[in-house]
């Protein structure tokens, strides 16, 4: 590439990045643009070790016998693949990195309303993951990421209390970060953002951040009740000791179902962000993909029961959390559709993050429909605990909120760095993402309509050539993520200098300067239109 | 190699849900590919092509109603076939044959009313519902039979029950489908559907040491269980003949159905539904010192007392399940008048 060969000629401003220097300023940072990095650079390192258990998971089931690891390994294995992922990767991805970056400049804010809690709650998570990985060093966990009783109080011999105290800490961290934007949503918007004009990203991340509040005390009472019961064998969950499994269910569910739209509303409200950038007009329904953002953030509370269809829950409790299963749905359809008709009429391009916001619609409607089958009584019966959910919710977690990260990480990578990435390796990539996944996936949905139930080491034989395609097209999605790993770091020496605004879009966010200064703004702004209001004052292209 | 694209079906009812399964899918792939090609369409049509920066469209109200509404009208025929297969195959029907298998880490143990046991396997015959009362000895585990498309959590402390009718002899991967520790995937079995001629000859050749209501009865006597429940007068505890499926009048006013999940519970927490007229603490819990296996035979042996059933022998016979009706028996005719008790 020649932009290799140039070194960035221009005279260094002052930005948030170089403003100061030296570890304390970093880790004594109250900057939120600073503390979405550290974010950033400690997710990235949980995700690389949640894909490693992912390529040993695959590895391992090439073949139909337990032949690469024993059956003890492996259940660590996918238990912490989970965990990682689950709790240390997705939950805090798309709010702690983009949200604490973005927010606050994208209300035109200097900065969250606690800028020392935002730091805290860093160092919560740090704490939290450290946990985590200490149960990992010592020698994992074999409950599964769901931590079912008594399983997990009373048979496992693992270190489950180690990870469940890490779990149960890295919950606070995200209190907080939910806490955090409530507040500064409500308290700091400049002068004419009214509720009206708010960027359908930080709805998406307003209305995360109430579940985030409400939600997780209730998973972090669960995991305190597990570790009561476990340590001291108060009977909570385990029947020989007078506690009930079931009610673990429910508590668990309560919160990790409302979890999923933690993981999955920031990633839409990038979708927004990325569908008006590259059609270059407002979005459809403005006011349709807010209130859906708040209507999943409501109606997600009412709907964990389908989880739990055949722990021989009553059949009338089954018929509400079925139906409200299909309402919840309604919402994520309202965006599909209203994204699709904002490229009406619009000016398409195809650079990197537009990719990635086509690849995320696709998916996450194939997420979304199938999603519908498990919630659907009579065929949750046949396909609950199969290989269909894991196909089901890894279109949902991977193919809708790790692409919309991805999408996320081009859009906004000009931003956070003031550097540019080479676009065609960037379109390769996100290429290689998407047939990758597809190729891992699809074939699990067919696994799972034939029977083979998740979480087993061994399988039966017929299950092995679709087994094969699974594992063939994780190597080429682990590919896919590793690409941009590189390019990305290449950028930030040998990258083009990206300007204010490489894409040409509209949000606050891109009036300043690319990387912003600490304050972001020099002057704090007035805003005078709705979001994404591209035809009235388009500006000039840079860069 | 051959790729497997659909699972076999043994039972009228997973074809019912394999039809449910299709329309499902036909659905959901013209959703999403109605979708993909507006987009698809838009992305090429509305290209960028230089500098124009088109006019924004704020919405339509009839357009988001329209596409709120149609969908979950859809959505709406899911739930309520879905529904539908869940309520129908919800209770067994009464003259079910009863099978009884015991999860524990990791094996399935199946016990039959004649008293054949076995591991991991389970035989049934083909045309006759097949009752499976679902017990755990520690963890949860799931009961799972694909080829018939059910599957039923084996949970600690409860009973859970499935039933099914196979029509297609052939043998069908039982798998345990929750996870529970170390081998749970090698938690897996066969069931084997067989013709009922079969299935007779199948019976007639295991089951030596008595029925399972016969093997209750020798426990009943081992624990000392009769020590106080005697059979034809009251002891210190309450006589047990015509006690099952009858409703018991508890200390607290309140009247229970006597059924499994009500027998088991009062072997192992005798305090928790006392019947009106005894005390407290008499009997001591057998938590602990007995098997859910052993539960389930006092349980058969208590059904067997109920009354129009000769006791010890009646639940099951040699000749059972398919020409005793042994379930149906019981409730036929303890239920009608089991108040005058």
């Amino acid at each position: 590439m020649s932009t290799a060969l140039q070194e960035p000629q221009t005279t260094e401003t002052v930005n948030y990045l170089n403003a100061e220097y030296g570890w304390k300023s970093w880790l004594f940072t109250t900057d939120h643009k600073r503390i979405a990095v550290l974010y950033l650079i400690s997710i990235s390192v949980m995700f690389a070790l949640g894909g490693v258990f992912a390529m040993l998971i695959r590895l391992e089931l090439l073949t139909p016998q337990g032949d690469l690891v024993n059956s003890d390994t492996y259940n660590k294995i996918f238990t912490m693949h989970g965990v990682t992922m689950i709790f240390f990767f997705l939950i805090p991805s798309i709010p702690a990195t983009f949200g604490n970056f973005l927010v606050p400049m994208m209300i035109g804010a200097k900065d969250l309303a606690f800028p020392r809690i935002n730091l805290l709650s860093w160092y919560i998570y740090i704490v939290g993951a450290l946990f985590a990985l200490a149960a990992i060093v010592m020698g994992g966990v074999d409950t599964g990421w769901t931590f079912y009783t008594p399983f997990s109080t009373t048979y496992s011999n693992t270190f489950v209390i180690t990870a469940a105290v890490g779990v149960f800490i890295a919950g606070f961290s995200s209190i907080l970060t939910g806490l955090n934007f409530i507040v500064t949503v409500h308290k700091m918007r400049a002068p004419g953002m009214t509720w009206g004009r708010l960027p359908l990203f930080v709805w998406a991340n307003y209305a995360t951040a109430l579940i985030q509040v409400l939600g997780t005390p209730v998973v972090a009472i669960t995991l305190a009740l597990v570790g009561l019961e476990r340590a001291f064998h108060i009977g909570i969950f385990d029947p020989a000791i007078g506690g009930d499994p079931i009610l673990f269910q429910h508590m668990f569910w309560f919160y990790s179902h409302p979890a999923v739209y933690i993981m999955i509303l920031p990633g839409m409200g990038v979708i927004s962000e990325l569908v008006t950038c590259f059609s270059r007009k407002g979005i459809f329904g403005y006011s349709f993909i807010a209130g859906s953002s708040l209507g999943i953030a409501i109606i997600g509370f009412l709907v964990w029961g389908h989880h739990m269809f055949v722990t021989g829950m009553s059949m009338y409790a089954g018929l509400y959390f079925s139906f409200l299963t299909m309402v919840v749905a309604v919402p994520s359809a309202i965006k599909v559709f209203n994204w699709t008709a904002t490229m009406f009429r619009g000016s398409i391009s195809y650079e990197t993050p537009m990719l990635y916001a086509f690849g995320f619609i696709g998916l996450f409607t194939i997420g979304g429909l199938t999603g519908l089958f498990l919630g659907t009584l009579g065929m949750d019966v046949h396909l609950t605990d199969t290989y269909f959910v894991v196909a089901h919710f890894h279109y949902v977690m991977v193919g809708g909120m790790v692409l919309a990260y991805l999408g996320a990480l081009h859009f906004w990578w000009p931003k956070i760095t003031g550097k540019m990435y080479p676009d065609g390796w960037g379109k390769f990539s996100a290429l290689l993402v998407f047939v990758g996944f597809n190729l891992t996936f699809f074939p699990q949905f067919i696994l799972g309509y034939l029977g083979q139930p998740r979480r087993y080491h061994a399988y039966a034989p017929e299950f092995q050539v679709l087994n094969v395609m699974s594992t063939a097209g994780a190597s080429v999605l682990g590919l896919g993520f590793l690409i941009p790993l590189i390019y990305l770091l290449w950028s930030l020496r040998y990258g083009k200098d990206a300007g204010n605004n490489p894409w040409g879009a509209k949000g606050l966010e891109w009036t300043t300067q690319s990387p912003p200064t600490t304050f972001n703004f020099d002057v704090t702004p007035i805003v005078t239109e709705e979001a994404y209001a591209y035809a009235k004052h388009e500006e000039a292209h840079v860069g | 190699m051959q790729i497997p694209l659909w699972p076999e079906a043994a039972s009228a009812v997973a074809v019912d849900i394999d039809h449910l399964y299709i329309y499902l899918t036909l659905v959901s792939v013209v959703m999403s590919l109605l979708i993909f090609a507006v987009i698809f369409v838009f992305a090429i049509k509305y290209r960028r092509r230089g500098d124009e920066v088109p006019q924004p469209i704020h919405g339509s109200l009839r357009l988001e109603i329209g596409w709120s509404i149609v969908p979950f009208l859809v959505m709406l025929t899911f739930f309520w076939w879905g529904a539908k297969i869940y309520f129908l195959n919800a209770v067994p029907p009464p003259d079910a044959i009863d099978v009884y298998s015991v999860g524990k880490q990791w094996m399935w143990k199946i016990q039959y009313p004649g008293g054949q046991r076995e591991i991991n396997e389970l035989h049934v015959p083909t045309g006759r519902p097949v009752k499976v009362t679902l017990a755990s000895e520690d963890v949860i585990h799931s009961f799972f039979i694909p080829a018939l498309r059910i599957k039923h959590d084996v949970v600690p402390g409860h009973y859970d029950t499935m039933w099914f009718t196979a029509d297609k002899p052939g043998r069908y991967h039982l798998f345990c489908a929750e996870y529970c520790g170390t081998e749970h995937s090698g938690m897996v079995g066969w069931v084997t559907v067989m013709t009922p001629a079969d299935y007779q000859n199948w019976l007639a050749g295991g089951g030596s040491s008595g029925t399972m209501a016969q093997q209750g009865e020798r426990l009943f006597e081992q624990l000392g269980c009769s020590g106080c429940h005697l059979l034809d007068r009251q002891g210190r505890g309450p006589m047990l003949r015509g006690v099952y499926g009858s409703r018991v009048q508890l200390a607290g006013g309140q009247p229970v159905p006597a059924d499994d999940a009500y027998i088991r519970e009062s072997i192992l927490n005798p305090n928790a539904k006392l019947v009106t007229g005894y005390r407290p603490n008499v009997m001591p819990s057998f938590q602990g010192q007995i098997t859910e296996e052993g539960i389930l035979q006092l349980v058969v042996y208590i059904k067997s007392l109920a009354i129009g059933n000769a006791p010890g022998a009646p639940a099951a016979s040699a000749q059972p399940a398919i020409l005793a009706r042994p379930a149906t028996v019981a409730r036929r005719s303890t239920q009608p008048d089991g108040g005058k008790q």
